[in-house]
């Protein structure tokens, strides 16, 4: 069963081998990028259905042992994320066929789109550490030339702080890693726990844990780090804004994720304190940036950073239910954001702006794009039913179940103010009346290839409030799977 | 800018350095050397060239257009890890051929990587160049 890893991997970089030989032939290029990520969405589900009934799945490429070899691993919080990866992965290539300019296509969108995602998949499922930058790497090269590919002012101007400090991130990474290797001798990320309880010098092992913290860290969005992102997210077209807000600051979470459950937890009591604290930071500076902006999409860039502290919360917290808030939560935030970046994209389409003092109106003429946004937008928020209530109630449970009354009192405060933010949009974009000299109004259709991921999307945040016992129970294996992996 | 002593030299360079880049190749199988390097070697041949009697002529001689050497070259190396998954065998293990060759020794899967990794390497440089040059 172990050529099942290879397949989220492979089918991405085939695509993409396979878009580059039609380089002229865009609507062959449309079709395979839609046709490849189903494919790719199939792969992962039945990579799922075998992780969980047969537990985690390895494979050894090329045929090297263990220690010395590359080895792909499949756990749950891996096949969970992959899932979503394909899931995020179609939903922006159907969206694309609608929304992509021809000049975009014509330069290499769509096997960019597959080299991102072979990056993403493949940072999921190794189990080598050094394997992992590579994914890093590949996963960064294609997001820098996806953010500049147009070549507009504002995107040049965001994509200089994005590659900076993203390369800084890198370069940091491979250093911890360097250093990590010379302490211990292993790259395999297994036999690394293993050799780390070894390590006699507690100072040397949590100063290698806060390089690897401050590279992820960057990648993540996590507070002070975040300042790249906000600068950057809103400056591409809405379906390469949407994919980058649902994976790639997420593959810097999964990263921390896995790197502070597997190696580092020698000091858990300084380490994952200073987790939490970062969590709080991040949740309330994301959160107030949010409330300042007028601009949709830049509202939505901070938003991520706050989502980013809850994630982080369940990390720091570091109990099987916190950990298992945190994947829930993964699950929804990835959803419910890019929902909204598709949102945001309609919007566009049908009022050519995406600042929220020039919009209006849309609850009257688009009752149904209101529906569209207000379901993801509640559910970020927290409200009940929907799924992100479910997944701040496990974090708030585990964090008072832990004694940690602060971090739970500014969790539920964001939450007021995520509420109050989206409402913002709301009111302005969709409750306020039209602007009456609005020639900017553009008469350009939207067509389904927009509706149907949005709606998509948004009908799975939806049906994730209704699925949450299973959900939960599925997020609670995941978790103990990380801490009794040791 | 045509230059007669270029033009002279690189008539023989050319060819000089394209066996250089396969000697590389090969070599690396066992030695230092390999894929990377080799075509690097190449790329820097159809540069010189490039310089020496211009874009057109290059993108000439190379015969094919760059983008395709990529995805040929990806699409060998792809091929070279997928035949050990065919005979059951994870991705990318080294199958190797039975007999052996008088020059190259056992020969097997992993030069199949390494012509991939020449030929991706010889189109990514040339795309870049080329198109540079044409600037």
């Amino acid at each position: 069963m172990g050529g099942l890893l290879v397949l989220p991997i492979l089918i991405p970089l085939l695509t993409a081998v396979a878009a580059l030989l039609a380089w002229k032939r865009r609507s062959f290029q449309r079709a395979l990028s839609v046709l490849s990520t189903t494919g790719l969405l199939g792969a992962a589900l039945w990579l799922l259905v075998v992780v969980w009934q047969n537990g985690t799945q390895t494979l050894q490429v090329g045929n090297w042992p263990a220690p010395f070899g590359i080895t792909l691993v499949a756990d749950l919080l891996s096949a969970i994320m992959v899932v979503l990866a394909g899931l995020i992965g179609l939903a922006v290539a159907v969206y694309s066929l609608g929304s992509m300019d021809p000049d975009r296509e014509q330069f290499g969108y769509y096997p960019l789109l597959q080299v991102l995602l072979m990056g993403v998949c493949g940072a999921f499922l190794t189990g080598d550490l050094f394997n992992l930058y590579v994914w890093f790497e590949v996963m960064l090269i294609a997001s820098f030339v996806l953010m500049t590919l147009g070549g507009e002012r504002a995107q040049l101007e965001g994509a200089i702080k994005y590659v900076t400090l993203n390369l800084m991130a890198s370069a940091l990474f491979l250093a911890g890693v360097g250093i990590l290797y010379g302490v211990t001798g292993a790259l395999n990320m297994a036999d690394l726990a293993r050799r780390l309880e070894q390590v006699r010098q507690p100072g040397l092992v949590t100063a290698l844990a806060l390089l690897f913290l401050i590279a992820f860290g960057i990648k993540a969005a996590m507070f002070p780090l975040f300042f790249w992102l906000p600068a950057s997210y809103h400056t591409p077209p809405v379906a390469v804004s949407a994919l980058f807000s649902g994976l790639l600051t997420k593959v810097g979470v999964y990263a921390l994720i896995r790197v502070f459950t597997l190696l580092f937890v020698q000091d858990v009591e300084f380490t994952h304190t200073l987790i939490l604290v970062l969590a709080g930071l991040t949740m309330v500076t994301g959160v107030l940036g949010a409330v300042a902006q007028t601009e949709f999409r830049r509202l939505l860039s901070f938003h991520i950073i706050s989502q980013i502290g809850y994630l982080l919360m369940g990390l720091g917290l570091f109990t099987p239910v916190a950990l298992a808030g945190t994947i829930f939560f993964m699950v929804h935030v990835i959803l419910a954001k890019s929902a909204l970046f598709l949102v945001s994209g309609i919007v566009y389409r049908l009022q050519g702006s995406y600042d929220l003092k020039k919009l209006g109106g849309l609850y009257r003429s688009q009752p149904v794009l209101a529906v569209l946004f207000l379901f993801p937008a509640l559910s970020l928020a927290g409200l009940p039913p929907l799924s992100g209530f479910f997944a701040k109630l496990s974090l708030i449970w585990a964090g008072l179940e832990a004694g940690q009354y602060g971090i739970v009192a500014v969790a539920l405060g964001v939450g007021l103010l995520t509420l109050f933010s989206m409402m913002k949009i709301w009111d302005q974009a969709f409750w306020k009346p039209a602007m009456e000299d609005d020639s900017t109004k553009s008469s350009q259709s939207s067509s389904w290839a927009l509706w149907l991921p949005t709606v998509a999307l948004a009908g799975l945040t939806v049906l994730l409030g209704f699925a949450a016992g299973p959900l939960f129970a599925l997020s609670r294996q995941a978790a103990e799977q990380l801490l009794g992996g040791r | 800018m045509f230059s007669i002593i270029l033009s002279t030299a690189v008539r023989y360079l050319f060819p000089l350095m394209l066996l250089f880049s396969v000697f590389l190749l090969l070599r690396g199988h066992n030695d230092a050397g390999g894929g990377f390097v080799g075509g690097l070697v190449a790329a820097a041949a159809f540069a010189l060239y490039a310089i020496a009697y211009g874009v057109p002529a290059a993108r000439r001689t190379l015969g094919v257009d760059s983008r395709v050497l990529i995805s040929l070259g990806l699409l060998v190396a792809v091929g070279s890890g997928l035949w050990p998954v065919f005979s059951g065998q994870p991705f990318l293990t080294g199958v190797w051929a039975k007999p052996t060759l008088p020059v190259l020794g056992k020969v097997g899967t992993p030069l199949l990587f390494d012509v991939g990794v020449y030929l991706a390497v010889v189109g990514v440089m040339m795309t870049i160049i080329l198109t540079l040059a044409e600037e």
